[in-house]
């Protein structure tokens, strides 16, 4: 930890210790998913702001808080959807390039959130928001942190199938079936939506408290002297 | 902090997690180098059973190769960069217009020729009443409904003015289908006309033409890709709920597609073309402002 501000004392022959985290095709995913994540979520709202309900439309029950507009995108209904419509390829695109990646190459035994991972959330959680010692973590992720990685995926599987059930429910009807009908799927892909939202602050938070060092790994790969190597 | 000599790994390595399988060549590289040339020995040295928690490479390295490595891998992402350009005000719109198109072009490759949307039990219809009218109270053009005719021109064989009487000459078709808002409601209606596929070979329409343009009374305008025109529940449509369209509904004749949405469901028609060339201004009234084109469901 301490030894994020001795960057610049590194003398030329000394020698420190790296570990190439992130390969490139997982920081290519991150970094566009990102992108399209947040492009995603501003027009969404705005789309959702041209009929601000989730029942029929008379009558209309509107929901109970509308997004305020600075934190839309597009502008206009049509201004939205075009973002939607383009950015939707990028969000799913870097989404299964991460997936594919990850099962070709075995990492998502690292990542993936599994049954037996639930024993360990408690004591992670205690640790994080109540400052008890931290647990000792013999594996690249922490339980909780599997949890939050899991749950992106979930969300993005959630929201792309309701997304293409509300973009052409006549070719794909028979996907809204499993979504409780057509109109559900309105509702889920807002709850997904809801979930990276959730998920965001948190991931940001971490990514603060970690400082520079870990964050500049997810642009390079590379991580100096992490703490498992002391 | 481990701080070792790259040559003399410590016995406490042995320690360290070691779960990814060893690469004999890649050991032995740095010690060849090491032999030659000393300062390439500090400078990149891939520890020996070291590994990260999940087998990741371990490294030592000197500053500078610290630098220059960072860099290297800073650069190959330097082409995501070009997603900022939407940013930029100039690229903005070409770029979402074609991400629009790309869009559309994937839809209408998707579509079904001869697939059917869900048709519903009249159970499911919603009554005549809740079913909206759009835009109404401010554009009912007041069609004279007597002396009504539907103008054809384009790639047929017989163009000229249709009465309505010659458009219902053919078997009307009655659906319940579900009318698509792309605001994000909907309402499941009864829709009776005629297929809009057998009208069109009856006027000797080009089979192989590629759109269908249509003009209406109040100014509104569309045009509409041949493959969902002939799709069997594509209805130039004079009835909804057994009765005469309503002026409010855009009487007396009105496209009704269940695979596309309520923008492209023209009312109040006026005329009709088959065409293989589309003006770019001429697309269709909310397209020209900036709806998708193809607007399929």
């Amino acid at each position: 930890m301490a030894a994020t501000v001795a960057v610049v004392k590194q003398k030329p022959e000394e020698t420190t210790t790296v570990v190439y985290e992130h390969p490139l095709v997982v920081r290519i995913a991150h970094w566009l998913n990102a992108v399209a994540l947040l492009v995603m979520i501003g027009s969404g709202l705005r789309i959702f702001l041209a009929f601000p309900s989730f029942g029929p439309r008379i009558p209309q029950q509107n929901f109970f808080v509308l997004p305020p507009r600075p934190l839309t995108i597009g502008g206009w209904l049509g201004g939205a959807l075009q973002w939607h419509f383009t950015f939707m390829w990028i969000f799913v695109g870097s989404g299964l390039l991460y997936v594919v990646y990850q099962i070709v190459t075995g990492h998502w035994r690292q990542v993936l959130f599994l049954p037996r991972d639930v024993k360990g959330l408690w004591p992670m959680a205690r640790h994080y928001f109540l400052f008890s010692p931290k647990p000792v973590v013999d594996a690249a992720y922490n339980p909780l942190q599997k949890l939050a990685y899991t749950s992106t995926i979930f969300f993005g599987v959630v929201s792309t199938l309701t997304g293409i059930v509300m973009y052409k429910p006549a070719q794909f009807w028979w996907l809204a079936w499993p979504m409780g009908g057509y109109h559900f799927a309105r509702s889920w892909h807002f709850f997904a939506m809801l979930g990276f939202v959730a998920f965001i602050p948190g991931h940001l938070l971490m990514v603060a408290i970690h400082g520079w060092n870990n964050f500049y790994s997810m642009i390079t790969g590379w991580k100096r002297e992490p703490e498992y190597l002391e | 902090m481990p701080d070792e000599a790259p040559n003399d790994p410590k016995p406490s390595a042995e320690d360290s997690p070691a779960k990814g399988p060893g690469n004999p060549a890649r050991e032995q590289e740095p010690a060849a180098q090491a032999a030659s040339e000393p300062e390439a020995r500090a400078a990149e040295v891939i520890e020996r059973e070291r590994r990260g928690p999940s087998g990741e490479p371990v490294r030592s390295v000197t500053f500078a190769e610290r630098k220059r490595m960072n860099r290297r891998e800073l650069l190959k992402l330097v082409p995501l960069i070009a997603v900022g350009a939407v940013a930029i005000p100039a690229f903005r719109q070409p770029i979402l217009n074609q991400g629009l198109r790309f869009s559309d072009w994937t839809a209408g490759a998707l579509f079904g020729r001869h697939r059917l949307a869900q048709t519903y039990s009249d159970r499911e219809v919603a009554p005549f009443e809740k079913f909206p009218y759009n835009f109404y109270d401010v554009a009912d053009p007041g069609v004279d409904l007597e002396k009504w005719t539907l103008t054809v021109s384009g790639l047929v064989q017989r163009p000229g003015d249709y009465k309505m009487d010659q458009i219902q000459a053919f078997p009307k078709v009655v659906q319940n289908t579900r009318h698509v808002c792309v605001e994000g409601w909907d309402v499941i209606g009864n829709f009776g006309g005629t297929r809009a596929s057998d009208f069109l070979r009856w006027i000797g329409a080009d089979p192989s033409a590629r759109f269908l343009e249509v003009t209406c009374v109040d100014g509104y305008y569309e045009s509409i890709d041949m493959a969902t025109v002939l799709h069997p529940q594509t209805l130039f449509c004079y009835e909804m709920y057994g009765k005469p369209l309503d002026r409010g509904h855009g009487a007396p004749l009105r496209l009704q597609m269940p695979t596309k949405l309520g923008y492209k469901q023209a009312k109040y028609l006026d005329s009709i073309k088959v065409t293989n060339v589309l003006l770019s201004d001429m697309r269709g009234y909310w397209e020209d402002q900036g709806y998708s084109w193809y607007g399929g469901l």
